[in-house]
This record gives structure tokens, C-alpha cells and sequence, in this order.
């Protein structure tokens, strides 16, 4: 039934990409509903009727909205995301190295948050009901039912305010030496490692223990297995897909969390950016800056599917 | 969880437990907080009554003042009619209309509930920050603006969580039966399919309600919310923000309000008696 498995990946990558577009459409639309015209913004009041009629028909903005959309699609698949309209820049270049900052601090609370979550989530199910299970499960709940502005807040007051440990705002032009580098980044990924990984603990948590409820690791059980046998050797490999379809699922909460982090922490990155663009009424950065969260956010969610469609034995 | 340790007690037919009792309590002090904060306030919410600003706790400002001197207290049981109400009536819009159309398409079925879906998934891809912050760059952020724009944010979730319910329904004997004698849609929906997935529904709506407390107070707390001079928990952390530094209670003080309304809410449903809380298939 190999081929069986591959369809339904496929089916899903086409799925993934009709959503694409459907979310790429949907930002668009969004976007071009701002009240006001594009060209007597730009030029400002003075402009005389002539000249916004003429940038009007020089940014096309005349034409139907289909028409600007396709031309618009067309110039993402070529690499051109616009003109920014705040500084005229390209919006390549004010993208570019604002989006390596994002990926750092995603990359670098991602190697700390899945194993720190994994370790602990599986421990709370092994320990089901004990103390440790319970201090778990109450810290994570606590966690995921604040906003996230709050967990940041908590930590600032912690290490910057009563520990004086850390700086409460990054500067990443200033990093100097690798300790300069290690304080700069400690604000921002402990804040996002605590949101992350309360919902990975929590889905890893629930996976390993509808794994051991099955009826397999009760037989490993009364075979007299040991313990850490019974979960390592029996139920991890059985419950790794659920547990990778939850770290992926877990990840996409980054996308909402960077948002948050970067504008309280002050941190260059493109979700700042973004909100900045917000402010200004900047359209062509926020369609760009929406599009490169929604990519990813679609990526983690459509691998979080796929592996959970491969780890499904039934239809290999 | 806390199940284990909180002692059990039996009111209105229905076991509930220490934990649940205090939740529902701070739940219904907001509540009533809430509709009577006009009445309550100790001083105007524009009133500068502190020469200080971020003045500590003390008597007559019992939870300090903000940056400009305002009463802390005031502004906060204030920000509880904009927190809670637009939520409330977010996730009312939200539950109402994803359940309706959840439980249409279940019972319709063929291309209805096919388009349906496919459409919903697409808008659930979009993350939910993200959605707001275009919305409010494109059409700004007035209460009915920000109501709908969070209800149709969710109404793709409440939509999936009802249908899923309403398809297991749907294959019983009675829902055939009542087809036979040939109901309409309408009756389909409300008679039979409601009554037995409102448990679960409402368990889901109270979910919900905290996804879109913590929506907003992001929203707020990014300036792109509620807009001066009104003020929610979110919009409160985020003038006071410079607070931080010293430690001023007004900016501890929305975070725990927003956070003892959300904890609670999510402990009650976790104590919810199993009855209830479970989907019913």
C-alpha cells in the first residue's frame, strides 16, 4: 500500500498550495480595501489633480483588482516584491536581513525548546499522576492560558529588573563578543521557549499516553518488561509520529509568538518590520511580510499532516 | 491534575470540585465587574489624581497609578467591560455561526459541505495574529470592526469542531428515521442535531472565549487593538510598558487581571464534570 501513502502526501501538497493561494488572494484583497488612494497619499496634499491621475495610471492602479493581483503573483514568482511605498526602497532589500534575524531566533528556541519539551513531556507521561506530572501539566496550562506579552513581561521583571542578569532590549548591531551575543538573544528566546514548548509538553504528554493505554505496552507490561523498556522499546516508536506531528503543530505557534516578542523586545526582525509597515499603512511590505509568515506557518502545519499521514501504519 | 486533590461536592445534580467552584467564582466577579464598572470606579478613568507617576500600591490608590498619574484600579475595572465584552460577543458570533454551518454541512453533505470545508481550512491556515494585523492595517480598529474581525478569525475552528460532532450524529438510526418522515433542514439542526452536541459545544465556546481574550489583549498590546482613550488589559500593559523597569504595578496588574479570567476559564472546563466536558459520541 505504498502508493496508497504517497497519494494522500500528494493530495495534500495540492491541497497546501490551493490554500496558498487562496491565502495570498486573501491578503491581497485585504490590503487593497485601505480607504483612502494610494497615489494622492504618495504624492501628499499639494499634489495637483494631474500628477495623482498620472501616478494613478503609472501604478496601475486603474486597472481591475484581478489584473493587479495576477501582476502582483506573477512578480512574487520572479523574485519582485514590490517597492516599498514608506522609503522607496525595494522591499527585497528591506526584507532580506531582518528575515536572518527571524530565522535565528526561531532556529536557536527551536534547538532549545524541542528537546527541552520533549524530555519533560515524556517524563510527565511516565510519571502519570505523580508530582512532577502535576507541577508539569499546571506550569504549561499556566503558560498557554496567558498572552504571551505576559510571559515576556514576566521575564524582563525576573532577569532584567530583580536579577539584573540580562538587558531587557536587544540590539543585534551591537553584539560585539559571543557574551554580548549570548545576553542580546537570552530575552526573546526564553519567552518564546516557555510558549513553545507549554504546548509541545502538552501534546507530547497526550500522545505518549494514548500510547501506553494500547493494548501492547500492557502486554509488555505483564511480560514483566521494566519500565523504562515498556516506553523506550515499546511505545516511543509508536507514538514518534504523533510526537513529530505535535513539535511541528507546537513550531507554528512561533509564527504568532516572534510577532509579539520582537515588537516588545525591540528585535529587527521581519515581524517587527511588519507591525512597523502596519503603522505606516506600508501595502506592498505588509502583503510581502504576510505572505512569508503564512509560507511558513503552512509549511510547518502541511509537514505536521504529512508526517502524521506517514506514521499512520494502517495505510502503509 | 488538581482533580485529585480537591475535595468533591454535589450541587444541582452535577459533582463539582474545589477548583471549578473558584474559577466559576472569579469567572462571575468579572462578569459582574463588567456591567457595573461605571459604578464602581473609585475615580474617573481620565482623572490624573497622582502628582507621581507609576506610584506604588497605597491606600486610596490601591493599585498604584499609571504614567500619568491616572488610578490604576479604575482603569483596569474599566478595561474588564472592553476585555470581556467585545470577547464575549466575538466568541458569540464566532460558536454561533461555525456551529450553524458546522452541523448544515454535516447534514447536507456532498459539494455544500466539500466547498465549505475547503474554504474554512484555507482561512484556519492564515495564523490568527497575523489575520488581525492585516485586517486592522486595511479597514483600522473600531469595537465592531475588531468584533467581527475575531469572530471570523474563529468561526473556521467552532466550524470543524461541530461537524465533526454533528457527522457522528448524523449516521444514527433517529436522524434516518426523522428523514423518512421527511423534517426539513431546519428541524434536522435544531431538534435532533443540537441537543446532542451542545455539551461539547459549549465546552469549546468557553475554549474559544480565551483564544480571543488573548487575541485581543496581543492586538491591544501592539497599539493595533482598542485605540485611545478607551483602554482593555491589552491596551493597558502597553501604555505602562515603561513601568517595567521599576516594577510598577500598572503593568503586573492587567497582565494578572487578563491572566486570572483566562486560567480560570480553561480550570473550569478542565473540572467540568466528565458528562459534560466529553464529546458525547
Amino acid at each position: 500500500m505504498k502508493s496508497g501513502v504517497l497519494n494522500l502526501v500528494v493530495k495534500r501538497l495540492g491541497i497546501a498550495v490551493v490554500t496558498l493561494l487562496i491565502v495570498l488572494f486573501a491578503v491581497f484583497f485585504a490590503t487593497s480595501m485601505l480607504p483612502g488612494d494610494t497615489a494622492s497619499i504618495l504624492l501628499g496634499q499639494a499634489a495637483t489633480p494631474e500628477a495623482v491621475a498620472g501616478l494613478r495610471e503609472a501604478m496601475h492602479l486603474n486597472d481591475p483588482a484581478i489584473l493587479r493581483f495576477l501582476r502582483w503573483l506573477f512578480g512574487l514568482l520572479h523574485g519582485d516584491l514590490g517597492t516599498s511605498y514608506a522609503n522607496d526602497m525595494p522591499v527585497a532589500a528591506l526584507i532580506g536581513g531582518r528575515l536572518v534575524n527571524t530565522m535565528k531566533l526561531a532556529g536557536v528556541t527551536t534547538l532549545i525548546s524541542v528537546p527541552l519539551a520533549l524530555t519533560l513531556g515524556i517524563y510527565a507521561a511516565m510519571l502519570r499522576g505523580s508530582l512532577y506530572d502535576r507541577a508539569v501539566t499546571v506550569l504549561s496550562i499556566g503558560v498557554i492560558s496567558v498572552p504571551e506579552f505576559m510571559v515576556a513581561t514576566l521575564a524582563v521583571l525576573l532577569f532584567a529588573v530583580y536579577l539584573k542578569w540580562l538587558p531587557a532590549l536587544s540590539s543585534v548591531n551591537e553584539a560585539h563578543s559571543l557574551t554580548d551575543l549570548v545576553r542580546i538573544y537570552a530575552m526573546p528566546v526564553i519567552t518564546l521557549t516557555f510558549v513553545i514548548s507549554a504546548q509541545m509538553i502538552r501534546m507530547t504528554r497526550a500522545a505518549v499516553i494514548e500510547t501506553l493505554s494500547t493494548p501492547y505496552v500492557e502486554m509488555a507490561l505483564l511480560k514483566g518488561a521494566s519500565r523504562s523498556r515498556m516506553v523506550l522499546r515499546h511505545a516511543l516508536p509508536n507514538a514518534l509520529g504523533p510526537i513529530v506531528n505535535a513539535v511541528a503543530l507546537s513550531l507554528s505557534y512561533l509564527v504568532g509568538g516572534v510577532i509579539i516578542v520582537e515588537t516588545i523586545f525591540n528585535y529587527p526582525g521581519i515581524a517587527k518590520l511588519m507591525v512597523d509597515a502596519v503603522a505606516t499603512r506600508d501595502l506592498p511590505l505588509i502583503q510581502s511580510c504576510a505572505m512569508i509568515f503564512c509560507l511558513g506557518y503552512l509549511l510547518l502545519i502541511t509537514a505536521a499532516d504529512i508526517v502524521a499521514i506517514m506514521s499512520n501504519p494502517r495505510l502503509r | 491534575m488538581a482533580r485529585a486533590v480537591a475535595s468533591r461536592r454535589s450541587f444541582l445534580g452535577h459533582s463539582y470540585n474545589l477548583v471549578g467552584v473558584v474559577a466559576s467564582l472569579v469567572i462571575l466577579a468579572w462578569t459582574l465587574v463588567a456591567i457595573f464598572a461605571p459604578y464602581i470606579i473609585p475615580h474617573p478613568i481620565g482623572d490624573i489624581v497622582d502628582d507621581d507617576y507609576f506610584g506604588p500600591m497605597r491606600q486610596g490608590l490601591w493599585l498604584g497609578s499609571d504614567y500619568l498619574g491616572r488610578d490604576m484600579l479604575s482603569r483596569v475595572l474599566m478595561g474588564a467591560r472592553y476585555t470581556v465584552g467585545i470577547s464575549l460577543a466575538a466568541v458569540s458570533i464566532a460558536c454561533f455561526s461555525g456551529v450553524v454551518l458546522g452541523m448544515l454541512a454535516a447534514v447536507t453533505g456532498g459539494w455544500f459541505d466539500t466547498c465549505l470545508s475547503r474554504f474554512l481550512d484555507a482561512m484556519n491556515s492564515i495564523p490568527s495574529k497575523l489575520f488581525g494585523l492585516v485586517v486592522v492595517a486595511a479597514v483600522g480598529s473600531s469595537i465592531p470592526v475588531l468584533i467581527l474581525t475575531l469572530a471570523v478569525i474563529y468561526i473556521p475552528g467552532a466550524y470543524r469542531f461541530a461537524r465533526a460532532l454533528a457527522v457522528n450524529i448524523n449516521t444514527m438510526d433517529f436522524m434516518t428515521v426523522a428523514r423518512v418522515r421527511g423534517e426539513s433542514t431546519a428541524y434536522l439542526i435544531g431538534s435532533e442535531i443540537l441537543p446532542n452536541i451542545i455539551r461539547p459545544v459549549l465546552a469549546d465556546f468557553g475554549l474559544r472565549f480565551v483564544f480571543i481574550v488573548l487575541l485581543l489583549s496581543g492586538l491591544s498590546f501592539l497599539g493595533l487593538g482598542l485605540q485611545p482613550p478607551l483602554a482593555d488589559w491589552g491596551a493597558l500593559v502597553r501604555e505602562n510598558i515603561g513601568g517595567l523597569p521599576f516594577a510598577a504595578p500598572a503593568v503586573v496588574v492587567p497582565s494578572l487581571a487578563i491572566a486570572s479570567l483566562t486560567i480560570s476559564v480553561n480550570l473550569l472546563i478542565d473540572n467540568l464534570p466528565q458528562k459534560i466536558r466529553d464529546r458525547d459520541t
